[in-house]
């Protein structure tokens, strides 16, 4: 891929975020963080690269670390997003029947 | 299979992964589709994993099949999901700021690592792309690595790191001294070197850099810290993208770091302050630049809880101010209850939220959230101020410089700072533990107001204390 092309989906990228995210409301600011702060676990992609390509020692440690924090990172984002955005309710949920799974 | 066949879709699967990221968050643009959206962009996250996976599997290797490569990843997925799996799943809705700004952490934490180890890879000197990525991506993510670590010891109140702000020793000479050295070392190798030493050089200012920016930063600053740092990582990783050109990195590290961005704006604004300001240092605590304004002069009105009670019970419309000082008690659940109670006796309630209240971005609404407030009852600044006008009696909790209408007259330090019009109600109860400044460090002209009444408790025991005074009306 060469420098210009990168750099050229870098900006479209960063243009679309912001067209995308100007209309989250106030109310779902914390999950908006939480859910992008999720998206960028997609660095576990890179550390899988860095792992198969290591041979030494030192390049394995990095690249597990590397592994095990992105991974935090996404599968801990993800799940804590999902349980902050099943709170939010039209009505509360004590009016309801309750359900097996809260 | 061949890999010439395999490659155009695993590289297919990962725009497709981009894809269900930006539709993931523009379905968080209502909490009807939000939930929805971030199962998806999980569903695709999983999907460009997989696609990983088979390309690596496929992919022609110098050495042939790295079987220490594949142990290496899945016992780190295996511990760091588990880990997420099990912090995500226990962590308390009140503590979750701490946890977010952990996940962030590690996620500039990883994509550093990517650089450092590519970059002990490079044979000669990298092309200038390879070159400026790498260092950048190694700068920018161990900023975040330390920074967000630090936010997230604030956060939890750890000994360490106190929330409140910690001046660094020789702070600005300090900054200088990394500033030079992270700048120096970075011209340096793009010039044409390629040098281990100066790499490590950078990356360890940079570590500190990270500490001594984030720890003379308050505890009411952090949303605005807590948004900045996670728009770093985003930006970190994008960097990672360049170093191992790959787009999937790119698309979604830009995404993360416009959304990063945005919100930094937003929190600076809704504390009318510069980001630079707050990173540079704030200003409660300062040099005595708090200059005091001659405001409204008058006495404070304390008031009991019964007449605090008889107050709401007989008002047909409430609207509740919930500040960080809630947030601190834990009061949410209670202030719920006694909502519901004077619902019971037909009484209109709604909760006022300001876009920094709480410890993260949208925090608040989290929290009541979680006490089974309805979201149609929380409401954002613009949407409630006109309707303070028609209110019987707004009722703050830990609630302050967000409230002070000196905020409406310039010449003081929260000059021109958005406020919740809540003077304009016929009646104010203010629940506060004293008469302390808030963060700006000035006091706060309404509590002088003749329609205030002060209610000195902390917000968790006065809220007990309000119910029951309630339910005795």
């Amino acid at each position: 891929m060469n420098i210009d092309l990168a750099f050229t989906i870098f900006v479209l990228a960063i243009l679309c975020g912001f067209a995308v995210i100007s209309k989250v409301p106030a109310t779902l600011h914390t999950p908006l963080m939480s859910g992008a702060n999720s998206i960028h676990g997609i660095v576990l992609v890179g550390a899988m690269f860095i792992a198969i390509e290591a041979e030494d020692p030192l390049s394995y440690a990095i690249a597990f670390v590397a592994v095990a924090f992105a991974t935090l990172n996404v599968v801990g984002g993800y799940v804590v997003t999902d349980r902050m955005l099943q709170m939010f309710r039209r009505k509360p949920a004590a009016l309801k029947p309750p359900k097996a799974e809260g | 299979m061949d890999f010439a066949l395999v490659e155009p879709i695993v590289r297919l699967t990962w725009l497709g992964g981009a894809v269900t990221f930006v539709i993931g968050l523009s379905r968080m643009s209502s909490p009807a589709t939000a939930r929805n959206g971030n199962l998806l962009s999980a569903g695709g996250m999983a999907l460009a994993v997989v696609a990983t996976v088979v390309y690596l599997l496929l992919a022609p290797h110098d050495g042939g099949f790295n079987a220490t490569g594949w142990i290496v990843i899945f016992v780190g997925i295996a511990v760091g999901g588990g880990y997420g799996l099990y912090s995500a799943r226990t962590v308390k809705m009140t503590a979750m700021p701490q946890l977010v700004s952990l996940f962030n952490a590690v996620g500039g934490g990883a994509a550093a690592l990517i650089a450092i180890s590519e970059y002990l890879h490079y044979p000669s000197v990298p092309g200038l792309q390879y070159n400026v990525a790498s260092v950048l991506d190694m700068v920018i993510g161990s900023i975040t690595f330390t920074g967000s670590l630090v936010a997230s010891g604030k956060l939890m109140g750890l000994r360490i790191t106190p929330s409140r702000p910690v001046r660094v020793p020789g702070g600005q000479l300090v900054t200088a001294a990394l500033t030079l050295i992270v700048v120096g070392g970075a011209a340096y190798l793009w010039l044409g070197h390629l040098s281990v030493a100066v790499m490590v050089a950078i990356l360890a200012a940079s570590l500190v850099f990270g500490v001594t920016m984030t720890l003379p930063i308050g505890g009411a600053d952090m949303p605005v810290v807590i948004s900045l740092l996670n728009s770093f990582t985003g930006i970190a990783v994008a960097m990672a993208g360049f170093v191992l050109n790959n787009p999937l990195l790119i698309i979604a590290g830009a995404l993360v770091g416009a959304a990063g961005a945005i919100l930094t704006k937003l929190m600076a604004d809704a504390m009318n302050r510069s980001v630079l300001n707050i990173m540079i240092g704030g200003f409660g605590g300062g040099e005595g630049t708090a200059a005091t304004v001659a405001g409204p002069g008058g006495s404070v009105r304390e008031v009991s809880m019964d007449d605090a009670a008889i107050q709401l019970a007989y008002a047909s419309s409430v609207i509740v101010v919930p500040g960080y000082g809630l947030a601190v008690a834990q009061a949410q659940h209670n202030v719920r209850e006694l909502a519901e109670i004077l619902e019971g006796r037909g009484v209109d309630v709604k909760y006022a939220i300001h876009p920094v209240a709480g410890r993260m971005p949208g925090h608040m609404n989290v929290l009541l959230a979680e006490a089974n407030v309805p979201y149609p009852q929380l409401r954002e600044m613009e949407d409630i101020n006109p309707e303070f006008d028609r209110c019987d009696v707004a009722l703050i909790i830990g609630a302050n410089d967000v409230t002070n209408p000196a905020a409406r007259r310039p010449g003081s330090p929260v000059s021109g700072m958005p406020i919740l019009d809540v003077d304009h109600a016929k009646n104010i109860i203010v629940m506060k533990r004293s008469m302390g400044r808030g963060y700006a460090g000035i006091d706060n002209e309404l509590y002088l107001n003749p329609k205030t009444g002060m209610l000195f408790a902390d917000a968790k025991r006065g809220l007990a204390e309000l119910i029951s005074a309630v339910k005795a009306v």
